[in-house]
């Protein structure tokens, strides 16, 4: 039998996974995306799960409009990239340090 | 409203309203409007005086109570405090405005010949008539605060005049210097007048004059640890304001200045009336100054210290007008003698007829001046008699009531003046005793001096001058005739009323102790025999010792002077740099002020407010930012670890506080 601890335990390894993958991916902007993406599908495991357990559909209602949104939000991403990309011919993390003070 | 009342503002407000049609509308009603309007203004001003005056008369001779004490509205209240426009009208305010309108009537007159080619000719008129409003204010009002308006708008009047060609430099610096030496007087009388509502409660002359007995026991602390009679303190500081006034050693400075202004303006303000205000503000005062003995005695001394000292720089001036300007700081001292020794009569007594000689000697200083063609220096005059009879006439007769030669107004209330001395029993009066009867030589010296190298003596005009002189037209010609009339009449017919009668009534008061007058009037039987027995006076004596050097020395033996100015050269050096007054003043006051000026702007504005204050802010924040932005790695991944960071920070918080 699977619990909820397991779910929940799944949806916190994939949130590490992605937070990580944030920190410590120095190269590809893609992949920044990416664990963006695994931060989201973490977060919906979760509702998934308590929707599940709690016996309420309100839980799996919001991961629709989280999907939805996560689309948009990969969409401008990576549309953001490409520009970037023509503009600075990179999409190297470590060069994008504008923002330096 | 009263009829009396009404007059009164009839009498103020006519020149206010030629005043402000000559100045706002000068261009639309031309020169000729510009003088009728005004002249108008005074003349009907002085006519309602002249109503004003024998209304008062009328009612003394009748008994009751005749003096007019009223407010004409609420100015202004705060808490207990009520000021009001109002007029106290009682013997001593009827004198003055007598004395005023007339004066300020003879120089709006003359003023159409002095100024006849002046541009400035309709803002002229609008000032002296400005003037003699403000003036008015000052001598009616019936209580402090309407004093003082009157009393700074004399002084604004005074500077804009002094000023009246200000693309003169030298005439800029004169109304400069005469302002700012006048703010030192305003600001001892402004703390008196503090000091007065502080004590009294109360800014109204009557009800501070009939509190005033009870209040000789009060004290001020002014520094920790001494107490002051309050009473000696108010006196004192209000007389410093009449110092400035009224050019009192050392606030005098200003007054030969002013003579940069037009001779017009030098006989009607700075001789006959702006700065007999001072005497008259203390006269009014007599009920105060009465009660503190310290304060006459400051008042006495300062007096004589002017009437002696002033005099003598007359000796050596060469410019005529000045010569007129150190007799007046002479004569104004003579008046604060005799206010010095409560013969306040006497002072206003003086105060009068000094008035119409000193505007008389001014004004034919100016008929002179206009016949040269603005030449005032007398070295270049001499002989002039021939040419300008009439002004050669009225000068004479202006000296010699000036010197006090027996039977002219001069003589009248300054031997009066003498007396009172001569019978104080003040500590400073033996001092100023001497001093006024120096003056006496002093004062004839240099008046004769005056007359001998202007109108007598060999010739000394340059032959262009020589060529164009004439006498002054009749605008200029009749109010030196009609100032002489009372020169040498008010004199005989005032002075036993005045000084020994009942004419000022209540408006002066004088304790026992202090009855000068009345001492020397047990003496005093008639005006003819006082003027007999001025005949064989010592004053009399030192009068003709006066002419009698002016006369060697500047008619039979020319060459003298040079000779004596060669063997007392120190002297005649100090008395040509006047003491050293401007000097000092200059150095210490004005440079020391300059100097705390520029050291409080280097170290409080630019050091510390400009430098810590503003841009001291400005430069930490951007210190304090140039730290921080190190911070700032651009990095996108930094930020989201500091995103994560604060997260489990917050999160850390909430669950340490809800656990």
């Amino acid at each position: 039998m699977v619990t909820l601890t397991d779910y929940l335990v799944l949806g916190a390894i994939l949130f590490a996974l992605g937070m990580f993958g944030i920190f410590i991916n120095r190269k590809n902007m893609i992949i920044l995306l990416m664990s963006v993406e695994l931060l989201l599908l973490a977060v919906n495991m979760n509702f998934v799960a308590f929707s599940h357990f709690l016996h309420d559909i309100a839980g799996q209602v919001f991961v629709f409009f989280v999907l939805t949104v996560a689309a948009a939000e990969s969409a401008i991403g990576l549309a953001i990239i490409v520009v970037l990309f023509r503009n600075r011919a990179s999409i190297n993390v470590q060069d994008l340090d504008h923002l330096k003070g | 409203m009263e009829k009396l009342t009404l007059i009164c503002l009839g009498v103020v407000l006519a020149p206010l309203a030629g005043a402000i049609i000559a100045g706002l509308g000068g261009r639309l009603i031309g020169r000729s409007g510009a003088h009728i309007v005004t002249i108008l203004g005074v003349g009907i001003s002085f006519a309602l005086s002249c109503y004003v005056f024998w209304l008062l008369l009328a009612g003394k001779a009748t008994g009751g109570d005749y003096v007019l004490n009223t407010d004409l509205y609420t100015w202004l209240q705060s808490g207990p405090l009520q000021v009001s426009i109002g007029f106290l009208i009682d013997e001593l305010t009827a004198t003055m405005m007598l004395v005023v309108t007339f004066v300020s009537l003879m120089v709006h007159v003359y003023t159409i010949g002095y100024m006849h080619d002046d541009p400035g000719y309709q803002r002229f008129f609008s000032y002296i008539s400005l003037f003699t409003f403000a003036m008015l204010m000052l001598v009616t009002a019936n209580n402090f605060l309407q004093l003082f308006f009157g009393w700074e708008g004399v002084g604004l009047v005074s500077y804009l005049l002094i000023g009246f060609w200000y693309e003169k430099e030298s005439a800029i610096f004169a109304n400069l210097k005469a302002f700012l030496v006048n703010r030192v007087g305003d600001l001892g009388m402004i703390l008196g007048i503090a000091a007065v509502l502080s004590l009294f409660g109360s800014l109204d002359f009557a009800a501070i004059f009939a509190k005033a007995p009870e209040m000789t026991g009060e004290t001020l602390q002014i520094w920790p640890g001494r107490e002051w009679s309050a009473l000696t303190v108010i006196c004192v500081l209000l007389f410093i304001g009449a110092m400035a006034k009224s050019a009192q050693v050392p606030l005098h400075v200003w007054l030969p200045d002013s003579m940069e202004g037009p001779t017009p303006i030098s006989a009607l303000i700075h001789a006959a009336t702006m700065v007999t205000a001072g005497i008259f503000l203390v006269a009014r005062m007599s009920p105060l100054f009465e009660l503190s003995e310290a304060a006459l005695n400051f008042v006495l001394f300062i007096g004589a210290v002017t009437a002696f000292f002033m005099g003598l720089l007359g000796l050596v001036q060469t410019d005529i007008k000045r010569v007129v300007a150190y007799s007046t700081l002479s004569q104004l001292g003579y008046m604060t003698v005799a206010l010095g020794v409560s013969a306040y009569s006497a002072a206003i007594f003086h105060l009068g007829t000094h008035a119409f000689f000193k505007a008389l000697l001014f004004l034919a200083a100016g008929s002179v001046i206009i016949g040269l063609h603005h030449e005032q220096d007398m070295r270049k005059m001499g002989g002039l008699w021939k040419h300008m009879p009439i002004t050669a006439l009225t000068a004479w007769i202006g000296t010699l009531a000036l010197v006090g030669f027996p039977g002219f107004a001069g003589f009248y209330s300054k031997d009066a003046i003498i007396e009172a001395v001569a019978a104080s029993s003040l500590p400073a009066a033996g001092f100023a005793h001497f001093a006024v009867l120096g003056g006496v030589f002093v004062t004839s010296l240099y008046s004769f001096r005056l007359l001998f190298l202007v109108f007598h003596g060999r010739s000394r005009l340059d032959h262009h001058a020589a060529e164009h002189l004439h006498e002054s037209p009749a605008v200029v010609t009749g109010p030196l005739l009609l100032l002489a009339i009372p020169s040498v009449l008010i004199g005989a017919p005032l002075i036993g009323p005045m000084l020994f009668g009942d004419y000022f009534g209540k408006a002066i008061q004088i304790l026992p102790q202090h009855a000068t007058l009345a001492e020397f009037g047990e003496h005093f039987h008639g005006a003819l025999a006082f003027a007999l027995h001025g005949f064989t006076a010592l004053p009399f004596w030192l009068m003709l010792a006066g002419a009698g050097t002016a006369a060697v020395f500047y008619l039979l033996r020319p060459e003298w002077p040079a000779m004596v100015r060669q063997r007392f050269s120190l002297i005649h050096h100090i008395f040509e740099r006047k003491y050293y007054f401007d000097e000092i003043n200059q150095a210490v006051f004005a440079g020391g002020l300059r100097g705390i000026g520029g050291l409080l702007w280097r170290v409080g504005d630019v050091a510390l407010i400009d430098g810590l204050a503003v841009n001291g802010t400005a430069r930490s924040i951007g210190r304090l930012a140039g730290a921080l932005r190190h911070i700032q790695t651009g990095y996108l991944y930094h930020y989201a670890f500091a995103m994560i960071i604060g997260l489990a920070a917050l999160l850390g918080m909430i669950w340490y506080v809800s656990f």
